[in-house]
């Protein structure tokens, strides 16, 4: 059983003419929690659709526990999956069922356990993430932080291997916040679990990350521990870690010289 | 300027007809693999319902109102021939044949067609089809399946209530009302009426319809631009594509059926 | 919504849809011969069809008692021949029986009028194949003004 969960090796991903990423390369390691920050817009959430399957990738590997994703056919691409889970940002809990039964339904799905165990498997995993209480509500009655821990719950139904969070802080109060960057944490160490991250909440993820990459320009452009990327020397890393409003990421959106075009009102 | 328009209508066909495309893999995709009953009976199950059972309300409406009016205006014409006793015939003729299948279809089409649009379009919107995926589920079996055999099914049976409730109402205004004799109502019906060329020939019509008019609203909703105006255009969009393929369909099983 | 009251509904639909299915198929369309039972062919040939057409009733004082099956001309004569089933239990039709195509009412449809004839030692019964000799074929309209003009001529 090696280290490394995912690997991804030379990957190349283009969307129609544009190149998202150059010939990247990436290790998440087990049971770590690993984070990916970087720009908005650079194409993050496409990355974890790449390691899911959901997009085949033009160039490169990705190996999940010694499989290559984008070589599976359909049905071994179906199991695959049942080893990783995807926490999306809007939760996409399923509208029509309460938060019981769509914390159930994975396990409805793939297994012929008996109600009552599904109940005892349930009623566990709303407790880890503290919404035993809300099992009878509906998703449009819980507010955005409860839809997200309901559908953290139902993500870890089946105890998968691997858990992909996607921009999982956006948009969060801070005690919202504060919650599930303790259930990251803590869900990983309890149930050995492997997690990406997707971020751009920088002091979010270095107080839990074990690891951490920043990519921008279609590739990686520093990694490390958050305290190595502390005293990283690249001055994007810093930009973006600092949040500094200038820097190698402008300002000012590419436009003529400001004084040539002031000047053409006075003619 | 033409070279644009030409370009541009070479686009749009070649973009149409990839959406047909598209469409039929989906449609694969959702009947191939025969799916295990335990699960999937509730889902139709619960489809049936929201498909079939509510739609009832407009469709009962519908055909009473429509073979009320039929049964007036055709006695107003008949009665200059002196040919009162025909209206059985007339109205049980036009609502098999003719409106009970195409008026069913388009009223299913605006009511349950749009419906079920708007709904695969806002889970695909909410990320909920995509969720499913990742867990391994496939929404083409667990979503687009049951919509889809539950239209199918759902269609023809409401076009055989529309076509007897139709015939029942022009019954209630042509004896009831106009005084055409009731026993000469039903009794010319049954002379003139076929169940093979009539009856049999406007539930095929349906079904043909059901098939088109179900498979056009998942499409839309499946392919759907996951925002909210692109959930009102592919909504737009079943409607308007399916009311003209039914009626398109219409024409051509007309001629083949009853053409000479 | 409980699933039982889902299974409740979705039977009721259905019960309603069969039930108006069988509303049409009985009571809408003809439940007459196709099916009824057994029957035998008679034949006629006639020198004018007119708007007869193939399942056509044939009827006996008004009564149905059979449809026509075929509608062919014969190649030796080039005069049509009409098949004529008949079910089986009105299996009595003498040899002198006679058969005209009729009109019903003024606009109505064509259909074929069986008169039984007189029966005595010497007449038989018809059988299936038989060919029934006396027949009277449909009126047609220019005939019929043709002959009145004539008439008139004359007088």
């Amino acid at each position: 059983m090696s280290d490394i969960l995912v690997d991804i090796q030379h990957l190349t991903f283009k969307r129609g003419d544009r190149v998202i990423y150059d010939d990247m390369s990436m290790q998440f390691q087990r049971g770590k929690v690993t984070a990916i920050m970087g720009p908005s817009g650079i194409g993050k959430t496409t990355l974890l659709r790449l390691i899911g399957g959901q997009l085949k990738p033009e160039q490169g590997k990705i190996l999940v526990d010694g499989q290559d994703i984008p070589q599976l056919n359909r049905k071994d691409l179906y199991k695959a999956r049942q080893k990783m889970s995807m926490l999306f940002q809007s939760g996409a809990m399923f509208s029509d069922m309460s938060v019981y039964d769509n914390v159930a339904f994975p396990i409805r799905e793939h297994t012929r356990l008996p109600e009552e165990l599904i109940r005892l498997m349930v009623l566990m995993k709303l407790e880890a993430v503290g919404l035993r209480g809300a099992r009878d509500l509906m998703p449009a009655e819980l507010s955005g932080g409860m839809a997200r821990r309901a559908a953290l719950a139902r993500a870890i139904a089946l105890d998968p291997q691997l858990i992909l969070y996607d921009e999982p802080f956006a948009g969060q109060d801070p005690i919202s916040m504060g919650v599930i960057v303790r259930l990251i944490r803590s869900l990983n160490n309890a149930l050995g679990l492997t997690s990406v991250v997707v971020s751009h909440d920088v002091n979010e993820v270095m107080s839990i990350a074990d690891y951490v990459y920043v990519v921008a320009e279609q590739k990686v452009i520093g990694q490390g521990t958050p305290d190595e990327l502390r005293s990283h020397p690249s001055a994007l890393v810093q930009q973006f870690l600092q949040g500094q409003s200038d820097g190698p990421v402008p300002f000012h959106f590419k436009a003529a010289s400001y004084s040539a075009e002031l000047m053409e009102l006075a003619k | 300027m033409i070279v644009d328009k030409l370009q541009q209508l070479g686009q749009h066909s070649i973009a149409k007809i990839q959406g047909m495309g598209r469409a039929t893999i989906m449609l694969f995709g959702a009947l191939i693999a025969w799916p295990t009953p335990r699960k999937s009976f509730p889902l139709l199950l619960k489809q049936l319902y929201v498909v079939g059972v509510l739609s009832l309300l407009i469709i009962l409406v519908s055909g009473l109102f429509i073979g009320m009016v039929l049964a007036l205006q055709g006695y107003t014409v008949l009665s200059k021939f002196g040919a009162e006793q025909m209206l059985g015939p007339l109205v049980a003729l036009s609502l098999l044949r003719e409106l009970g299948p195409v008026v069913t279809a388009l009223l299913f089409a605006g009511r349950a067609g749009s419906a079920l649009t708007a709904e695969i379009g806002l889970m695909k919107a909410t990320e909920q089809l995509s969720g499913m995926e990742m867990m391994a589920v496939d929404p083409l079996r667990r979503i687009i399946a049951p919509r889809f055999w539950a239209g199918v099914i759902s269609m023809p049976l409401l076009a055989m209530i529309f076509t007897a409730v139709g015939i029942l109402g022009g019954h209630l205004v042509g004896v009831d009302w106009l005084g055409v004799d009731g026993g000469g109502y039903w009794s010319a019906m049954q002379a003139n009426v076929d169940f093979q060329q009539d009856i049999l020939n406007g539930v095929i019509k349906s079904a043909v319809f059901a098939l088109i008019v179900t498979w056009i609203a998942l499409h839309k909703g499946f392919d759907a631009v996951p925002t909210s105006e692109g959930i009102s255009q592919a909504t737009t969009q079943t409607v308007v594509t399916s009311s003209l393929a039914v009626l398109g369909f219409d024409f051509i099983l007309t001629a083949v059926m009853f053409g000479g | 919504m409980t699933s039982r009251k889902i299974e409740v509904l979705v039977g009721l639909f259905v019960a309603l849809a069969i039930a108006a299915f069988l509303l049409l198929s009985l009571k809408v369309a003809n439940s007459g011969m196709t099916g009824s039972g057994e029957t035998y062919m008679l034949y006629a040939k006639f020198e004018n069809i007119g708007g007869l057409k193939v399942r056509s009733p044939i009827k006996v004082g008004g009564v149905v008692v059979g449809r026509v099956r075929s509608i062919e001309l014969n190649t030796e004569e080039y005069s049509p021949i009409v098949a004529m089933e008949i079910d089986s239990q009105y299996n009595n039709f003498p040899e002198t029986s006679s058969v005209a195509i009729l009109t019903s009412g003024l606009l109505g449809e064509q259909y074929l009028g069986l008169q039984p004839g007189f029966v005595d030692e010497t007449v038989s019964i018809l059988k299936s194949g038989d060919y029934v000799e006396d027949t009277k074929s449909a009126i047609v309209l220019e005939e019929l003004i043709g002959q009145f003009l004539f008439n008139r001529g004359s007088n």
